[in-house]
């Protein structure tokens, strides 16, 4: 699967290319016959490839091979965490859910569900202008709630500006409430290891690490028992039912399994493309900015401000000169909307609009980051005066 | 303008806008696709396939645009659409007015709002599935009736400006709709026999006086004849408009027993005027400010033309003028039931000379 050529493809973090490795595990998987779940000796075969793959991705995640519950999505499996810890800790008089101002919408939405037709009560800790939760604020949350609190949950690097949230730290001050980290950006890109961070819950996906779309997990500390979202055959522990997508978690491990061979040289390749991106762009555009801290971040996600632009613009113009970003998230006409991540890291509605997400993979080189360099200047002065919009100074 | 230009196809959706874009195309345009979001909640307008707000509208119109094979971006107009369209029919409503939200959607968003940001983004042009055509003589574009009496829009887009109608193409002023929707047929776009948009976009039950009283409440009031004396109740003059019949529920007779008519509703005291047939005649008609989609006439200078008064209303034979502010119809014969708030448009045979939005009748 690779990026059309002709095009510049810069939203890894929306999706990436599926790795060499993975097309030829899932391509060799589409031949087998077989339910993973039947008793018999085809069945078997299949459940063996399986669990060998259940076992890759718990080495890559860091946990035991019988936290790893396969789902379809990360927002599946976001859900499943949420609404399930929630459930489970209502059953015990806890009713508050702690979360940060800005997760992805997988997590947030749930959660604004949970509060609107199951009463739950929901803190949401602030983060600062570099983009990093604002510990002290949660220590305080948890000393005045602990007791009440269901489950937190804290993303681990945010998906529109990138930035790594400290998680150690938060388990640290959750002590014995549950904390669930979507992890679905960071997992095979930097260390994430599930056991050392002290997580009872956290979400990754296959498609953001070069395996097939549809394929993704919860993991969930073994003996946390959570409330199923399907009920059905019971598979995976009872918490997901559904027949295993056999093929997507084959290919799943395989793509995890080689990210982690490729984890550091990739890291420092993509981290210098970014770098490369920065400079480029901001000589381009003096009064453009990049937001959130660049240093604790993901190798290759990157967003930036270009005050007094419209994103819509600026995407369509850029798209037509061959080159693929991304706005944010859109609602389900496709309306963009205005950046809940940017506005919890202090940009007024109108700077949000004015942001661009750049996200590097493996398939970028410094010539077409040159090519966004030669355009960016003139995009944004179209865009400019096709948005209108007054600038502060 | 001529030759091969960059477009922006504004796409509802709908059969019209798909076939529009699909002829821009053919005509060795660069085309890209483009479906307005008109409402901050696309639920909220309207659900079904009718509208031009929806979800599934912006679906279809991104199905048409891979089956034309162009690109295609939604662009959110929610705000303009709120303050530009909404806002003012309530506003006119609210003043005893009967606004038509349609002119107003050409006026402030299609032809104002999305055309200068294409503009800005370097296109030359808008094209939208509207009926009418435009003509370049000596240089000048004007614009003119579509070959199609029944779907005719050029009365809705006569609140455009020459420029702005310099910077729109209307592709299928030249075709009936039975042809567009065999056209699209042939096209392979599912979109044709998806229904005509009917009623107002943003009032999803197509019940306008309940969508106005939600939002301007019910405040009763009286029913008076032309001298004053008190008929009946009603709640909410601005659920009327003249020449209404129906809906007045009154039970005192006439001394003839002939229907009574809304002459004329009276916002401050909440009043709606009720009287005979004879008594909605209209003779002459003042709008401003008058808009000329073309040449503009000379200062207090009597004309000949067409006045129409209605979406799909008879061309009036007409005398009219321009004094400097207000365009002026003197109709040849009486019209009944005119409601201020109206759009005039003033037409020279098939020529959009120009429109105003109605201020009084006498």
């Amino acid at each position: 699967m690779a990026v059309d050529s002709s095009q510049i493809y810069f939203d890894h973090a929306a999706t990436t290319p599926m790795v060499q490795p993975a097309i030829d595990a899932l391509t060799a998987q589409l031949l087998k016959t077989g339910n993973a779940s039947s008793l018999h000796s085809t069945g078997r075969s299949i459940r063996k490839e399986l669990e060998e793959a259940r076992e890759s991705i718990a080495k890559a995640a860091g946990c035991s091979a019988i936290d790893v519950i396969f789902t379809g999505t990360g927002t599946e499996a976001d859900n499943l965490a949420i609404k399930g810890l929630y459930w489970l800790g209502a059953k015990a008089g806890k009713n508050i859910i702690i979360t940060s101002t800005f997760e992805h919408h997988a997590v947030m939405d749930p959660i604004k569900w949970l509060q609107e037709h199951e009463g739950a009560t929901v803190i949401e800790i602030p983060v600062s202008k570099t983009g990093s939760l604002d510990l002290p604020a949660l220590q305080a949350a948890v000393t005045q709630h602990g007791a009440k609190v269901a489950f937190i949950s804290i993303i681990h690097a945010n998906n529109e500006i990138g930035t790594v949230q400290p998680i150690d730290q938060v388990v640290k001050i959750a002590g014995d409430i549950p904390v669930h980290s979507d992890a679905v950006q960071s997992f095979g890109k930097i260390d994430f290891n599930f056991n050392q961070l002290g997580l009872t819950a956290a979400t990754i996906s296959a498609h953001k690490v070069g395996g097939p779309l549809g394929v993704a997990a919860l993991i969930l500390k073994k003996g946390v028992n959570i409330e199923p979202v399907l009920h059905g055959g019971g598979q995976e522990r009872d918490i997901r039912s559904g027949t295993f997508n056999a093929p997507g978690i084959i290919a799943f491990a395989a793509a995890a399994s080689n990210a982690m061979i490729h984890m550091q040289a990739r890291d420092a390749k993509i981290r210098k493309l970014k770098s490369f991106l920065i400079t480029k762009v901001l000589a381009a555009v003096p009064d453009a900015w990049v937001n959130g801290q660049s240093e604790n971040s993901l190798p290759g996600v990157v967003n930036i401000t270009f005050p007094g632009s419209d994103n819509e613009g600026l995407l369509l113009l850029l798209d037509m000169a061959g080159i693929a970003c991304s706005t944010g998230s859109a609602c389900s006409a496709g309306v963009h909307r205005p950046s809940h991540v940017l506005m919890a890291i202090g940009l007024t509605e109108d700077e949000t609009t004015s942001s661009l997400r750049f996200s590097l993979g493996d398939s970028n080189t410094e010539e077409e980051i040159d090519k966004l360099a030669s355009v960016i200047a003139s995009v944004v002065e179209k865009s400019k005066s096709a948005a209108n919009k007054k600038v502060s100074n | 303008m001529s030759g091969k230009l960059k477009v922006i196809a504004a796409m509802s959706g709908g059969v019209d806008s798909a076939v529009a874009a699909a002829r821009a195309v053919e005509a060795g345009h660069e085309v890209i696709g483009v479906h307005l979001a008109l409402s901050s909640n696309p639920q909220k307008y309207r659900s079904g396939a009718r509208g031009c707000c929806t979800v599934e509208d912006s679906h279809d119109a991104r199905r048409a645009a891979d089956v034309i094979g162009i690109p295609f971006y939604i662009w959110d107009m929610a705000e303009q659409f709120h303050a530009g369209v909404v806002e003012n029919f309530l506003s006119e409503y609210q003043s005893g007015r009967t606004p038509n939200p349609c002119l107003r959607c050409n006026e402030k968003i299609k032809f104002e709002a999305v055309l200068v940001r294409a503009k800005a983004l370097g296109f030359d042009a808008v094209v939208t599935g509207h009926y009418a055509i435009t003509k370049e003589v000596n240089g000048v574009k004007t614009l003119n009736r579509a070959v199609d009496p029944e779907k005719d829009q050029s009365y809705v887009l006569a609140v455009l400006t020459a420029d702005q109608i310099n910077g729109a193409i209307f592709p299928l002023g030249d075709t009936v709709k039975d042809d567009v929707r065999k056209e699209a047929q042939a096209r392979g776009l599912f979109v044709a026999n998806k229904p005509d948009s009917h009623d107002i976009c943003f009032v999803p039950s197509g019940d306008n006086a309940g969508w106005l009283r939600e939002r301007l409440g019910s405040e009763v009031g009286p029913i008076v004849d032309q001298s004053g004396k008190e008929l009946g109740q009603h709640n909410g003059a601005y659920t009327f408009t003249i020449g209404q019949r129906r809906g007045l529920n009154l039970t005192v007779p006439t001394p003839k027993g002939e229907p009574r008519y809304v002459l004329s509703i009276e916002p401050k005291t909440n009043t709606v005027v009720v009287g005979t047939h004879e008594a909605l005649a209209v003779n002459k008609i003042v709008g401003q400010p008058p808009i000329w989609c073309g040449p503009v006439p000379d200062l207090n200078k009597v004309y000949k033309g067409f006045a129409q008064v209605r979406a799909h209303g008879e061309p009036l034979p007409t005398k009219y003028q321009f004094d400097g502010t207000h365009l002026i119809a003197d109709l040849d014969q009486p019209v009944f039931g005119l409601a201020t708030g109206q759009a005039l448009v003033i037409y020279e045979d098939d020529r959009v000379v120009g429109s105003a939005t109605i201020s009084e009748t006498f």
